[in-house]
């Protein structure tokens, strides 16, 4: 992989991010209520939301307040939480280590899983192993998070004889068994739409490696099957799933958010639910920034690694 | 047609859209009880032969709301697609046959919209219209918009220099009649391919978005806010969260069937398989 291919996708992330920048700052910008008036109440008097509105610089032209907002950033500034009346960067800090852990957990799990299945069903095409593989991703990409998070709930954690506890967050560092006992079910949650879909997505990349020419030369060499399979489709097929699973880390992105909430996890996701109900404009923007940034980097990462897995994309 | 339905994916996916059409177009007409009305006596009971799929914490029957919340649930679905999809294929097309600048600067910016999750752009978009069914259904078109636009664009573009479209210009044609006649309809496919597929998200976003109390409100009988407003009773009653929660997952699997076959039936290097 050449510099010149680094750097040009370097800049291209750095590109999607400021245009992020500039889309969060106009979505907050327009947010409708007062973040003057939901921090002193709805009593307050004008003359107090004028002044605070002046001190926390809230009166100024969007312009102005963007770039401000933009050069504090680059600093690491985030600005201050309105709600919390704590750095933002305090705040999303730990929230954000706390989100990393959980989806760290899940998609850990899910690549495991999911990859392993999926070319499994595309080896086995037709037969039994591969229809009830199908049929159970195929379910399993109809389950919204909320769904199987509730389901999850009534299985494992009915409050009779609870399997597993139904919410709440151990960090590893005071308990890892307490950690692990508490992140199965959110992880699970997060976990099982993706695995199908990263199962169903890997099925159909490998069946076309293995309906291609090489493979079918391979087998006519009088390769063993074994060797076929080891040797020829499954490095082939390595470089699709990087990409299958490193778009689905937006929709993890996203999932987070549902199952933080119904399972008390202290992430960004409940922040961030937390941070709109109180129109508290630095975190969200903050946020936002965060997971678009995590997003933008993880197909970075995929990218390298697409390309030092398959050398036609490495000299495209 | 016949290539999709001899297909098993395409048979089932077909069956359920035609289960689900029919439920949001009679639901409300074959409802046993008025979904609405409360039978403090039957509280929380399970599946009997009065009330097939039991009653929830008022005493509500669980079918008849079952039936009336699939046109909120559904229809929320299809309609913000529609809405995504429309909005896209202008963005996209118009980007395609622009080129130039614009398309550059169109594709950048959708790039940057492309990288805030779904669900997320979702929630600030709802924030800021206010709650509500119709805020959400909004919402949920915007959040689709971008992706949309992207595969309007490359569907253009893949089809900008066949025969076809050469002969056009040969012969003299307009501009528009050229995109009306030539462009759209054979660009269409995969954006209809795609938008079946996107019906079965957005399902389940307004699902989530009900969930969350961001999206219908009560007492509507749209499924996700059935399974928020019954989550206390979940552990003495199950069924109450599981039945609309089942009813989600088997309206998205239908359209996820039948746009993996549409999909299917489109691609020809795919059908031989």
């Amino acid at each position: 992989m050449s510099p010149a291919y680094l750097l040009r996708r370097l800049l291209a992330v750095a590109l999607v991010l400021w245009i992020v920048t500039i889309a969060v700052f106009a979505i907050t910008m327009i947010l409708p209520g007062n973040a003057a008036i939901m921090i002193l109440g709805e009593y307050a008097t004008p003359d107090q939301v004028a002044a605070l509105e002046e001190r926390l610089g809230l009166n100024r032209p969007a312009a102005f307040q963007y770039f401000e907002w933009l050069f504090n950033l680059l600093q690491g500034d985030f600005g201050m939480s309105l709600r919390l009346s704590l750095p933002v960067s305090e705040v999303v800090g730990s929230a954000f280590r706390n989100s990393a852990m959980l989806a760290a957990t899940a998609l850990v799990t899910v690549t495991v899983v999911a990859v392993p299945i999926g070319m499994l069903a595309a080896v086995k095409r037709g037969t039994k192993a591969d229809l009830g593989i199908s049929l159970v991703a195929y379910v399993g990409t109809a389950m919204p998070e909320f769904v199987t998070a509730t389901l999850l709930l009534v299985i494992f954690a009915a409050p009779g004889n609870p399997l597993l506890p139904a919410g709440g967050f151990i960090p590893p560092g005071e308990s890892v068994a307490g950690f692990f006992n508490h992140v199965i079910l959110p992880a699970g949650a997060l976990g099982l739409i993706l695995t199908a879909h990263i199962a169903r997505q890997v099925r159909s990349e490998m069946s076309d490696v293995l309906a291609s020419d090489y493979i079918r030369a391979a087998r006519l060499k009088g390769l063993r099957e074994r060797r076929v399979i080891r040797g020829h489709a499954l490095p082939n097929s390595l470089a699709p799933a990087v990409a299958v699973i490193s778009l689905d880390v937006g929709y993890l992105l996203g999932g987070i958010i549902v199952v933080e909430e119904i399972f008390a996890w202290p992430g960004l996701g409940r922040l961030l639910i937390l941070a709109l109900e109180n129109r508290d404009l630095p975190v969200i923007q903050a946020i936002t920034l965060l997971l678009a940034m995590v997003y933008a980097l993880s197909n970075l990462l995929s990218d390298i690694v697409i390309a030092a897995l398959d050398p036609r994309v490495r000299y495209e | 047609m016949s290539e999709l339905i001899r297909h098993p994916t395409g048979m089932v996916g077909a069956g359920l859209l035609s289960i689900i059409a029919l439920t949001v177009i009679l639901g409300p007409f074959i409802a046993p009880y008025d979904p609405q009305a409360f039978h403090p006596a039957v509280r929380l009971t399970g599946p009997s032969a009065a009330h097939w799929l039991g009653t929830d914490q008022f005493g509500r029957d669980i079918f008849s709301r079952l039936l009336t919340g699939a046109s909120p649930t559904i229809l929320f679905g299809v309609g913000a697609t529609a809405l995504g999809v429309l909005a896209g294929s202008i963005i996209g097309v118009t980007a395609a046959v622009a080129g130039g600048w614009v398309d550059s600067v169109i594709m950048r910016t959708l790039d940057g919209l492309l990288a805030v999750p779904d669900l997320l752009f979702t929630l600030l978009i709802v924030t800021i219209l206010g709650g509500g069914i119709g805020e959400a259904m909004l919402a949920v078109a915007v959040a689709f918009t971008p992706g949309m636009a992207r595969i309007a664009r490359s569907s253009v573009l893949s089809i900008r220099t066949r025969e076809y479209i050469l002969a056009a210009i040969a012969r003299d044609e307009s501009r528009a009649y050229i995109i009306v006649q030539e462009v759209i309809p054979n660009a269409i496919g995969p954006i209809i391919v795609e938008a079946t597929i996107r019906v079965s998200f957005a399902i389940m976003i307004g699902a989530t978005l009900g969930f969350l109390g961001l999206g219908a409100q009560p007492p509507s009988t749209e499924w996700g806010l059935m399974v928020a407003e019954a989550r206390q009773y979940m552990y003495r009653s199950p069924w109450v969260v599981a039945v609309p929660g089942i009813a989600i997952a088997v309206a998205a699997l239908g359209f996820n069937l039948f746009g993996d076959a549409l999909r299917d039936a489109f691609d020809p290097r795919r059908r031989r398989r």
